[in-house]
């Protein structure tokens, strides 16, 4: 009975705050409504007992990639530009097929939830993984880091490669601004440096650039 | 309506991926609201991977909602570093305008 009545509100929040992430007029309550969803997913998780992928949700999702989100929206100054969503200037045309295609996917998704069944066979075949008396976060542990070691490493390199990217990206290179280079410094040479001449009496040296 | 099952949460699931999929069909406004219309599509995959794993009992769900995780956030930090260099070239992100390739 809690369970249900828990369910329905949190679902009920994350699906009014996905509606307005989409048709909300300004970005920035846009990021807010998807902060929004995240937690009360995030609560779901928790409720049916994946407790550590809802703790992971908030940390990663609300901690780092909305407050992502909040920083280009701030950089890029978007949160003025205020449109209407359905009264466009031209070539809305593409607003009732899109509509109409997303009323298809949707229908076909719940078509294929009720009228989908296990086989009772699958049923018995499946042996259960989770001990009982051990943490969600605890089972987790043991099998990620035996079974899926190579998935686990080859998603940091999937960070890591991100992270060189989005640097690359962004980097820009300044003109007209003097930096230290080392490799340079290191490697010049005494004949780029000094020149020793022989001087005669009483002449001087022309220098020459 | 009382019993929640495996079928409400995959309800769910349903509702939040075709809310996301008409996000980025409608969306007249700047390309950051598709990026986190792309956002929600993941979190439904997500709903719908914990929801069997807990079902099932199996934990390999969960497992792999994790790997999902690090790919959105990694697929997110690219996306808006992609939009910083698009509008310092071009001065806009209004999906309007967003039109040399003319598709």
């Amino acid at each position: 009975m809690a369970h249900a009545i828990f369910f329905y509100i949190f679902s009920a929040i994350a699906i009014i705050s996905a509606i307005m992430v989409t048709a909300s007029k300004n970005t920035v309550h846009s990021v807010f409504f998807l902060i929004l969803d995240f937690i009360s997913i995030s609560c779901l998780f928790i409720m049916i007992g994946a407790e550590f992928l809802g703790m992971i949700m908030l940390i990663v999702y609300v901690g780092a990639v909305a407050v992502l989100f909040l920083f280009v929206v701030m950089m890029l100054n978007v949160a003025q530009q205020k449109n209407q969503w359905f009264l466009s200037t031209q070539s809305s045309g593409h607003i009732p097929v899109g509509l109409i295609i997303s009323t298809i996917i949707f229908f076909e998704l719940i078509i294929v939830i009720g009228g989908w069944k296990y086989k009772p066979e699958l049923l018995e075949k499946i042996n259960p993984e989770i001990i009982e008396n051990v943490s969600n976060t605890h089972s987790l542990g043991q099998i990620l880091y035996t079974d899926y070691i190579h998935i686990f490493q080859i998603s940091g390199m999937i960070l890591l490669v991100a992270m060189i990217g989005a640097i690359v990206l962004t980097f820009r290179q300044r003109d007209g601004v003097k930096r230290q280079s080392y490799i340079k410094q290191i490697s010049r040479e005494r004949s780029e440096g000094v020149q020793v001449l022989d001087v005669k009496s009483n002449e001087g040296v022309s220098v020459d650039d | 309506m009382i019993e929640i099952g495996l079928g409400h949460y995959l309800t769910l699931g349903a509702i939040i991926f075709t809310i996301g999929i008409v996000g980025i069909f409608l969306n007249r406004k700047n390309i950051i609201v598709v990026l986190m219309s792309i956002e929600l599509i993941l979190l439904a995959v997500n709903i719908n991977l914990v929801s069997f794993s807990i079902y099932l009992n199996d934990i390999a769900g969960q497992v792999f909602t994790l790997f999902i995780l690090t790919v959105a956030a990694a697929e997110a930090a690219i996306g808006l570093a992609i939009i910083v260099v698009y509008y310092r070239n071009a001065g806009t992100i209004r999906v309007e305008e967003i039109d040399k390739l003319k598709g």
